[in-house]
């Protein structure tokens, strides 16, 4: 008896004492860490959704599409004396004022062509080139990981398929709302005796039936009655809300992937108010979704929202803006360091642009995603120098992401 | 005894055999497929019927006025009457889309040339218009009737021109409005003292895109300069209708209008191209389509359609020297293709994305839901909506793209949803000879013979693994 108890108060104060070490807190260890990484797809344009306001050489770049100084009429909401947040974005300047986000301005991956799509597919490999890896950088992160946290249930894609960001040889899910009824447990059985000499198939089908178990659990199917017919942004919408879910569950995966498109506005672009305004309101009602659904952990939660590449500096002949290079990122969330704008800004001038059209990135978004994944997630440097980031030993971690 | 080679040309070259087709394909799977695109095949009566894109866009364009009219007697306030004819505008429209798209499955679904109507599909994803963008809503099933359709056996030159001046690519990629900075136009403005008002200039969407997406590829070759310039020389490149300065031309059809032409001499890929007006483009793009980047690129991205997602380097270089010795003729190229040995390996390379698994489906049951809803539906639930690949670079052809857990278990409620309401009225082991002949594995027959029901031995035979591939 005595010798069992003296064993189990040992074993506490071990525990204990490894929970003082910096950096290998006992609970993170243990994954309570929750990371998502939201891509949003056509290059988001930086500076209306985080406009310069006071550069001086802002409101004459952008013209039409300038955005007013905080105070005044439809003006952005202030971060400080230089950059504000566009108007719609008002859940996101919410965590800014309580110091959950941080704004990163004139931030780039290393690609530096103007194709959306291999720029997504870069920005998704972790490679410094297109199609240069089969498998995203969030997935050889997750790898790293202890062994407990690689269930299938580790991360989870809230779309049919797999994005790239995701794919790889660390076990993944993906999910989405179904308006069909629930298949009999009994077919599924067979179907997998039929799969039973097809790798990929049967590997697909046990992810899509531990997923399936994890919703029902935790009673999600019930909120899916609405689907059917549902537009994109209800459809968002409830991305967003499950993602929280399953996010906040006890078992539930601790990263996810949530992904939206439509920001290619080569016209008509609009300012406060117009198409990119209602992206941009839908954008902060969907994260505000998720903060509401994980509120529970949300305290152990960091957000990264990034563009594949930001846009022209200026106005095109149709009232909105080409493709471009230095965009913005936001990362926030309970576990973030925030209320800060991050930005060395190079300003707008013709002499300070990039290839004389475009904002020049003077921050490396790898730099970004590596100081998360270090001081979030424990991923060792030289995992992340190496094997998430090939050859990205010069793109240093961001310091001070993340809460002490 | 069915050839396995004919149950390929069905399944990985055609769209899914249908009841009978496979004996039909007998002894020369080779020759069935040339026969299909030796020449332009008619399209179905329904398509034939379809109103034309140009009617849609005067549609669109008659409802905007009026839109635009009221907002500007409220000035600028939000009003319901404006928000009302905004609402007609989606509810006129989108039936247009509604009867295109299942004039389009129907079709997939029934035609005996299954071949040539995936080469149709293949190009119209290859100058893909996503309908997510409000105007395009009524016009991408329209281009592909109306530039795709007629061109799929000819030359790609004409092809390419066909799909660059369709109002629906015009729109999607925003030229209608690219003014040249110097243009007559922008000389107007300038001494009428409006450049403050608005800003004249090129809009570079239409131009890269084509440089990408349609021709050389994103490595062919082309620089930013490039990109700026082409968007100069295709400045014009418009759609009819409108009024004043921005008058002329039909409306809803293609128009070159010569006043938003940036004029002058350009040079391109280190051409120099000295025409005037609308020969300019035509002339660039001609020889776009001559280039052996363009010859490589068109060939990758057939060879991955129809052979692997990984294209063999010896196929595409089959393809390319088709295609450069045939000056782009198409019906060269695909026959090229054919002669591929890797493309008559019975072991399926190819994952079958959704849109491919519901037309599969109907074709191997005979069957096509006569309400127009049911017949689209499907497409939607298994995450591809007809004409909405969502952005310019078309819906992805790799297993990776489609082959998710949760896109797996849409496919599992689907068929048995379908098994239940169907499975009644078929022999299951009937529609797997049929459909694959000699491809489907002895594995899967015992699993479809041991289910309970009627039902779930159709279910069971729709998600197998050989009907999933091709």
């Amino acid at each position: 008896m005595t010798a069992s108890r003296r064993t189990f108060l040992g074993q506490t104060l071990a525990l204990g004492a490894l929970a003082q070490i910096p950096g290998l807190s006992f609970a993170r260890a243990t994954g309570e860490s929750r990371l998502v990484v939201f891509i949003l797809r056509g290059a988001l344009d930086g500076l209306s959704a985080v406009p310069p306001y006071a550069d001086l050489d802002y409101a004459a770049a952008r013209r039409d599409l300038a955005l007013s100084a905080p105070g005044t009429a439809n003006g952005a909401l202030k971060l400080d004396g230089l950059f504000g947040l566009h108007p719609e974005l008002d859940f996101l300047h919410r965590r800014y004022t309580a110091k959950e986000l941080v704004v990163l301005h004139a931030v780039a991956s290393p690609y530096r062509e103007r194709s959306h799509f291999d720029a997504q597919n870069l920005l998704e490999n972790g490679t410094t080139r297109p199609y240069g890896s089969n498998d995203g950088w969030l997935n050889r992160a997750l790898s790293a990981l202890p062994a407990a946290s690689q269930s299938a249930h580790a991360a989870v894609a809230l779309a049919q398929n797999v994005p790239l960001l995701l794919r790889g040889p660390a076990p993944v899910t993906s999910w989405a709302p179904s308006a069909l009824p629930e298949v009999e447990s009994d077919f599924m059985e067979r179907l997998a005796d039929i799969y039973a000499t097809d790798e990929l198939l049967s590997q697909r089908l046990q992810e899509a039936t531990d997923i399936g178990a994890l919703a029902s659990d935790n009673d999600m199917d019930g909120n899916m009655g609405g689907r059917r017919n549902a537009g994109n942004q209800r459809r968002l919408q409830m991305m967003a809300e499950t993602a929280g879910k399953f996010l906040a569950a006890d078992d539930g995966p601790r990263v996810a992937v949530l992904e939206s498109g439509g920001w290619d506005t080569h016209a008509q672009q609009g300012a406060a108010q117009g198409q990119l305004a209602v992206r941009l309101r839908g954008l902060d009602a969907m994260l505000s979704t998720l903060a509401d659904n994980m509120q529970p952990v949300w305290k152990h939660t960091a957000v990264l929202v990034v563009t594949e590449f930001g846009r022209t500096i200026a106005i095109n002949g149709s009232r909105g803006t080409d493709h471009g290079t230095g965009a913005c990122a936001f990362l926030l969330g309970g576990a973030v360091n925030g209320g800060r704008v991050v930005a060395d800004w190079p300003g707008l001038g013709s002499r300070d642009r990039y290839q004389g059209r475009d904002l020049k990135p003077t921050l490396d978004l790898r730099s970004v995603c590596k100081g998360l994944l270090h001081d979030h997630l424990q991923i060792p440097r030289q995992h992340l120098d190496e094997q998430v980031f090939p050859d990205s030993a010069t793109a240093r971690p961001l310091a001070d992401l993340i809460r002490a | 005894m069915t050839h396995p080679s004919a149950a390929l040309a069905a399944n990985r070259f055609g769209l899914g055999a249908r009841p009978g087709e496979l004996a039909a394909i007998g002894e020369d799977p080779r020759g069935w497929l040339l026969e299909q695109v030796g020449r332009p095949q008619p399209p179905s009566q329904e398509i034939a019927g379809l109103r034309s894109g140009a009617q849609v866009l005067q549609d669109f364009f008659a409802a905007q006025e009026v839109r635009n009219e009221l907002r500007k007697a409220q000035s600028g306030q939000p009003n319901a009457a404006a928000a009302a004819v905004g609402k007609s505008i989606r509810q006129n429209v989108a039936p247009q889309y509604m009867a295109q798209a299942a004039a389009r499955i129907r079709m997939a679904a029934t035609t005996p040339t299954s071949f040539h109507e995936r080469l149709v599909q293949f190009w119209s994803n290859h100058f893909a218009v996503s309908v997510d963008k409000v105007i395009c809503l009524g016009l991408a099933g329209a281009m592909e009737n109306e530039a795709i359709r007629p061109h799929v056996t000819g030359h790609f030159a004409d092809l390419l021109l066909a799909a660059e001046r369709h109002p629906a690519m015009i729109a999607y990629l925003d030229n209608q409005l690219s003014v040249g900075p110097n243009s007559q136009l922008a000389r107007l403005a300038q001494r009428r003292r409006r450049q403050s008002e608005r800003k004249i200039d090129i809009n570079e969407n239409l131009a890269r895109e084509i440089l990408e997406l349609h021709t050389l590829g994103v490595h062919g070759g082309y620089t930013q300069t490039d990109v700026t310039t082409f968007a100069k020389v295709l400045t014009g490149w418009s759609i009819g209708g409108g009024r004043g300065l921005l008058g002329g031309g039909t409306p809803g059809e293609f128009f070159f209008r010569d006043n938003l032409h940036e004029p002058g001499s350009k040079t391109l890929l280190g051409r120099t191209y000295r025409q005037d007006g609308i020969s300019q483009p035509r002339a660039v793009l001609a020889d776009l389509a001559r280039l052996p980047s363009t010859a490589r690129f068109l060939s990758t991205k057939l060879v991955r359609h129809f052979i692997a997602d990984d294209p063999p380097a010896d196929c595409v270089d089959r393809l390319s020297r088709a295609y450069l010795d045939s000056d782009g003729h198409l019906p060269t190229v695909y026959q090229a293709l054919i002669e591929c040995d890797a493309a008559w390996n019975p072991a399926p390379a190819k994952f079958k994305t959704p849109q491919e698994y519901v037309y599969s489906t109907y074709r191997a049951l005979n069957l096509v839901p006569p309400e127009q809803r049911i017949l689209v539906a499907p497409f939607e639930l298994l995450g591809q909506r007809p004409y909405s690949p969502g952005s310019p670079a078309g819906w992805p052809d790799t297993a990776a793209d489609w082959d998710g857990s949760d896109a797996l278990m849409k496919r599992i409620e689907w068929s048995v949803a379908l098994g239940d309401r169907a499975g009644s009225l078929y022999t299951p082991e009937r529609v797997a000879d049929n459909a694959l002949g000699p491809l489907a594995s002895e594995h899967t027959l015992t699993g479809v013979r041991r289910a309970p029901s009627g039902s779930q031995a159709l279910a069971l035979l729709l998600l197998s693994p050989e009907f999933q591939r091709r």
